[in-house]
């Protein structure tokens, strides 16, 4: 498996970076991980005229919180450095039970969030756990920064709305007003499979009741799902069984899966109401021992 | 004094293995790590449809890429007559497609060029254009009347089928299922499997002009048979052909038949008078190469209703792609299918069996099995666990009643086939007692009642290995013998060369420990070598779990005859007559004075220096080994498992494993070999398919679809052993490479159907993906003899 | 050279593109001029002749090709060369001293981790990461550390005793 001819520049700034894609016409791709990337060159499903490697733009890999909970990660912040963060341990409970399912424990060491989010595969795991936390993205271009909530962000499979010249320099998570709780499940025949289904959960919780929700689902329609009647349907009300099955049959109706190798569509439904279920049965496990 | 066996290395020593020192320093020699100078590099051009004919290839653009040496069509191979190649079940496959192309994936062009990267890009400059055809995906598109011919290039083929044939005695089968209390029906389905080894096929072709000697570099598990079709192909003098197959990074079957890649490096070495390396791609080894399985089954047995299986009757439709290139004995078509139900006593037994073209890649390679045994054992333990449930009979007790008892060897099997040792009762009590088989009942009743499903699963069988004796078995003719030859040199060390090629066995080492075994030659004394066809001698090969059943008792029977030499020169030695010697382990002496002695290092050093008058000097030897019979070694699988009833998802529990492999050589490698399989087995119950879309697309054609298991869901092993020597062997040996991928998969299976059988399930097809048991038990039915592909209707 | 493969020949084109760059492969620089699209795996194998680093897959599915770049597992068949350029990179050649066997190594050949060989290079320096990260790890965290190399004939019980084996030993080593 040997790629096709490309033009290779690594700029040492966003700015550079932009004016090499500008100057690239549509026919330039960025390099972050690579992970997704490379494979499809190799494969020559796609074989861009130049790349543009922003590995060697500094200060760019970096994941934090601001003091009001906002949470930054930088667009060279690895799945693996996610994994192992005690940050996001704390503040993100969602993205920190997606780490550990991202691809297998070497890609995770090259494979970037934001380079995730951008492929906008719908099997991908981050990019359900970013439409239940209300995520964003922050691209750069010529004409400065914007920006963009994540479910507008994704356009259909492997699209999104970047210009050919900006570069997602940022993922924000914004902050929440009460307890955040929140869970990730997939059901992958073996470690690094794509998903059969995957289910990400964000709940944010004052007191019993749910003041915020989000369901974000894997695998289970040509972009990645945002199930908001299950997750509206949780809000204003404590997290009782009747609501519980409630949100995990409107989750299952938002689904909209093909039969495949991986499953029937039914099957594909009926596992993101199971997961639906189980991390919110999860959740008020862990929210009742907190109490 | 008697030397120590365990501690010269020989039989029973866990002895370290020889071939790791390399290998664990990275410096193991593969074949894409082999550089010749001015070596050239191939890329294969294939077909993205399924079944499609040819109107037109335009290559002007591959040719126009600095960097490009050669294109190849099939136009230009037909010219030179090598457009098709005969395959190893006399039939005939293209090398390069010219008519039509028959699957996906199948071969249509090649380029050669300074590198790799510039052959992809000549690759990728060709245009064909094709007119699409009907595909035709599985045995019943391919039966079907009117269906589209495949092989419109056999002038006598008038339908799809390759071959139709049977064994057994119709007669007395169907007398014993009209007087039986209960015949008990399964439908199964064996998926389509890729043995996959993680190292895909290449060759190294090096044609040299001045000496005319064709060198080949080769991922081969058989360098012999493919020098002799090299010959025959290419129409080259064998005794110029020069195979040589270095280390290779797994076979288990896919290695074995010959590919349009092999043959095309070698024309454009030819041609070019430049080494040409070509290295498949994973994607061109999972939809080209040899496959395994993919076999439908009827099956029936007739029962009594005290549990005495009173006769087998089988159908099976075998699905064999486009080319029947499946490498096996040529005298039984569905290989050693009928080796099925050996280790049951039963009086009757029929098989008819069909073969069918299909527009997918040929094979039915013996994938980790010796020909089709791996199929067999699976349907019989299938059946076996249906027709238990169906006399509502625990299921070890079922086996218990119909299991050959020890006493009764040797056996004639209903099939004919002749078992000769066994154990076969001890080896399942040992395992229910591993397992804690009265207590895992009892747990899983107690689980049924919170609505967890457990479920426990027996496979016991005996498979035939150590094909064979050259009465029955030959591959194109050729009898299916094997070889060592032993050079001891003066000072006691030595070589020993054998006909087999190891992939991952260790035959380095264990060859090693037979002769030290035999001879008392310190196995460290003794270096190993096999894959070279110019210094090793003739032999069939290494699959099929042949080589300890074979080449491994050519390795005894040429030790001995260095042993026989060795006594007349110790003889000579000690100044006694040849009947006053006796032997002890690496020592021969005097009957009436055992302390007076002559090791086996002292009659070396006596052959090249001192010889008795009237001996020919030196210590060398050849064995050819025509087995008698074959060997039968009987393993008890057992699993448990926990299905998850809102996802379909099974856990394993526990798996142990009871082997009885006869002696064994060195217990780690076996202990390997048992553990390397299990996981085999669980993959191709779990997760491991090919399969293919109504199109006849491939799905399965990386590791992203093909899926093989790491080690977090491979579930441990516990392993125990019980020991009855093969009486027929010379060190009592059965082989063990391929029992457990062939006993295993029955295991897992059978686990699960018992943790859904409250539902009335009898059956789900392989693999049990977790859609497909949640789905048996929502609906209550069985997914049963059908293939696995799933679209939105 | 334009190539890493034998024998660069005259007529290349004028216009493929070529870096200069500067890899340390186990403790040595290596600086070459190669085409941007020649991956890691490739420079190592054919420009480096190291070739215990082996090419499994076309999909970064099986792990054959790992090595530790900058100390971190990387599947070096999804890599450009070009990105390696001023990294630190270590194959299974720079495992052992010439004197001396890496534990791991050790443990590999004494619990028979191994059998064909093909992925043992990858699954040794995945195990070599782990134990640096964590010098006493459980069954299961070898099992989930390991999960992106593939092995089709050991089964990986053997493997995790290796790593296990390795373990003990690096712990009694470093003990002293």
């Amino acid at each position: 498996m040997y790629p096709s001819r490309f033009n290779y520049e690594s700029p040492k700034t966003i700015e550079e970076a932009i004016a090499l894609l500008t100057k690239g016409n549509g026919e330039a791709k960025i390099l972050a991980g690579g992970m997704s990337l490379i494979p499809m060159m190799k494969l020559r499903f796609a074989s861009p005229e130049m790349l543009v490697d922003i590995n060697n733009i500094p200060d760019l890999n970096y994941h934090r919180a601001d003091a009001d909970g906002t949470f930054h990660i930088g667009a060279l912040c690895r799945h693996s450095d996610l994994e192992k963060s005690s940050i996001l341990a704390q503040h993100q409970p969602t993205l920190a039970a997606t780490a550990p399912l991202v691809a297998d424990p070497i890609v995770r060491n090259r494979g970037t969030f934001v380079g995730s989010v951008c492929h906008a595969d719908p099997q991908g795991d981050w990019a359900s756990a970013m439409i239940a936390l209300d995520g964003m993205i922050v691209a750069q271009g010529p004409k400065g920064r914007r920006t963009i909530a994540v479910r507008d962000f994704v356009t259909g499979p492997f699209q999104n709305v970047l210009a050919s010249n900006e570069i997602a320099i940022e993922a924000i998570i914004p902050a929440t007003k009460g307890i955040r709780f929140g869970g990730y499940l997939k059901l992958e025949r073996r470690i690094g499979d794509f998903a059969t289904a995957g289910v990400a959960v964000a709940l944010e919780l004052s007191g019993a009741s749910v003041i915020r929700a989000g369901i974000g689902l894997t695998g289970v329609g040509s972009s990645t799902v945002n199930a908001t009647d299950a997750a509206q349907s949780l809000v204003g009300s404590p997290l009782t069984s009747e609501a519980i099955e409630r949100a995990a049959d409107l989750a299952a109706q938002a689904a909209q899966p093909r039969s495949d190798h991986r499953g029937s569509a039914a099957y594909k439904k009926q596992v993101v109401r199971t997961f639906v279920v189980r991390i919110l049965t999860e959740i008020n496990s862990t929210k009742t021992k907190a109490a | 004094m008697s030397l120590d066996e365990i501690k010269i290395g020989g039989m029973g020593a866990s002895r370290r293995r020889v071939e790791d020192n390399r290998f664990i320093r990275g410096k193991g020699n593969y074949v894409d790590d082999v550089v010749l100078p001015g070596m050239l590099h191939m890329e294969i051009l294939r077909s993205p449809l399924a079944h499609a004919r040819i109107k037109s290839i335009d290559v002007s653009a591959a040719w126009a890429i600095p960097g490009v040496r050669l294109v190849l069509t099939g136009e230009m191979m037909a010219a030179r007559n090598l457009a098709w190649m005969p395959t190893l079940s006399y039939d005939t496959q293209a090398v390069l497609a010219t008519d039509k192309v028959r699957f996906q994936g199948q071969e249509v062009a090649c380029v050669i060029a300074d590198d790799p990267y510039i052959a992809k890009d000549g690759c990728e400059a060709i245009v064909v254009d094709y007119e699409p055809l009907t595909p035709i995906v599985n045995p019943m598109q391919a039966l079907a009347p009117g269906a589209p011919l495949i092989r419109d290039d056999k002038e006598n083929q008038k339908d799809n089928v390759v071959f139709d044939w049977q064994v057994g005695d119709k007669a007395a089968t169907d007398k014993a299922f009209a007087s039986a209390d209960k015949v008990s029906k399964l439908e199964l389905h064996y998926p389509r499997s890729h043995p996959s080894p993680i190292e895909t096929c290449g060759s190294i072709a090096d044609f040299d002009r001045s000496t005319s000697k064709l060198t080949v570099y080769m991922t081969t598990q058989a360098p012999h048979i493919i020098r002799a079709a090299v010959a025959l192909v290419a129409e080259l003098p064998e005794h110029m052909i020069r195979i040589i197959s270095p280390d290779l990074g797994g076979g288990f079957g896919n290695k074995v038949p010959v590919y349009p890649g092999y043959v095309m490096s070698i024309l454009a070495s030819i041609l070019l008078e430049k080494p040409v390396k070509w290295i498949e791609d994973k994607t061109g080894n999972l939809i080209s190469t040899g496959f395994g399985r993919d076999v439908y089954l009827k099956g029936e047995l007739a029962l009594r209703k005290d549990g005495k299986i009173l006769a087998v009757r089988m159908h099976t439709d075998s699905d064999h792609g486009a080319f029947f290139s499946d490498a096996q004995p040529s005298k039984f078509k569905i290989g050693l299918m009928h080796s099925a139900f050996a280790c049951y006593d039963i009086p009757a037994a029929h098989l008819t069996a069909r073969g069918v073209y299909t527009n997918k890649a040929p094979g039915g390679v013996a994938y980790r099995c010796s020909f089709r045994v791996t199929e067999a054992m699976f349907f019989q333990e299938r059946m076996v666990q249906a027709a238990a449930d169906d006399l509502g009979i625990d299921q070890a007790e079922f086996r218990r009643v119909n299991l050959v008892h020890d006493d009764d060897f040797p056996h004639r099997t209903a099939f004919g086939f002749l078992t000769d040792s066994g154990q076969y009762a001890k080896c399942l009590d040992i395992g229910l007692e591993a397992i804690g088989y009265k207590d895992f009942l009892k747990q899983k009743e107690e689980a049924k009642k919170r609505g967890r499903l457990l479920g426990i699963g027996i496979s016991t069988m005996t498979e035939p290995l150590g094909a064979g004796n050259s009465r029955a078995y030959d591959i194109l003719g050729i009898k299916m013998f094997d070889s060592a030859e032993l050079r001891v040199h003066m000072t006691g060390k030595a070589i020993l060369r054998t006909g087999a090629k190891s992939q991952g066995q260790g035959h380095e080492t264990t060859w090693a420990q037979i002769v030290a075994h035999e001879l008392g030659i310190p196995a460290d004394d003794i270096v190993v070598e096999e894959g070279d066809t110019d210094t090793a001698p003739f032999g069939m090969g290494t699959y099929a779990s042949r080589s300890t059943p074979v080449a491994g008792a050519a390795v005894a029977m040429v030790s001995r005859k260095i042993r026989a030499k060795a006594r007349k020169i110790a003889a000579h030695l000690l100044e006694v007559s040849e009947e006053d010697v006796e032997w002890e382990l690496g020592r021969f002496y005097v009957r009436s004075a055992p302390t007076r002695g002559v090791t086996i290092q002292d009659c070396a050093f006596a052959a090249y220096t001192n010889m008795p008058d009237g001996l020919e000097p030196g210590l060398e030897n050849v064995s050819y080994y025509d087995p008698p019979n074959l060997t039968w070694p009987f393993a008890c699988y057992i699993a448990t498992v926990e299905v998850d009833p809102q996802t379909g998802v099974w856990d394993v529990l526990k798996v142990v494993a009871v082997d009885d492999c006869g002696v064994r050589i060195n217990p780690m490698i076996v202990e390997g070999q048992i553990m390397g399989g299990l996981t085999e087995a669980y993959a191709m119950a779990s997760m491991q398919f090919i399969t293919f879309d109504s199109e006849g697309n491939c799905v399965g054609s990386n590791y992203m679809d093909y899926l093989l298991p790491t080690a977090w869901e491979t579930p441990g092993f516990e392993l125990h052993e019980v020991v009855t020597p093969c009486p027929h062997h010379p060190i009592g040996a059965k082989g063990i490479g391929e029992c457990a991928t062939v006993g295993g998969p029955a295991a897992f299976v059978n686990a699960v159907m018992d943790a859904v059988k409250d539902t009335g399930v009898r059956n789900i097809d392989m693999p049990l993906l977790p859609d497909r048991v949640y789905e048996a038990l929502t609906t209550k039915k069985d997914i049963s003899g059908f293939p696995p592909v799933k679209t939105d209707a | 050279m334009t190539s890493l493969y034998e024998e660069v020949r005259g007529d290349q084109p004028g216009e493929v593109p070529v870096r200069r760059v500067s890899i340390r492969v186990n403790g040595v620089n290596r600086t070459a001029d190669i085409e941007p699209r020649l991956l890691l795996a490739h420079f190592i194998r054919q420009g480096l002749r190291l070739t215990g680093t082996h090419v499994g897959c076309d999909t970064t599915n099986c792990g054959a090709c790992t090595v530790l770049l900058d100390g971190k597992p990387a599947k070096s068949c999804t890599v450009l060369a070009v990105q390696a350029d001023g990294h630190d990179v270590m194959t299974v050649e720079g495992m052992a001293t010439a004197s001396e066997l890496d534990p791991i190594q050790e443990g590999f050949k004494d619990e028979h981790g191994l059998q064909c060989g093909f992925c043992t290079p990858g699954m040794m320096l995945s195990a070599k990461a782990l134990l640096d990260e964590n010098p006493n790890p459980t069954e299961d965290e070898i099992r989930w550390a390991l999960s992106g190399n593939l092995c089709r004939c050991t089964g990986y019980q053997n493997i995790v005793k290796a790593v296990l084996w390795a373990a003990e030993k690096m712990r009694a080593q470093s003990g002293k």
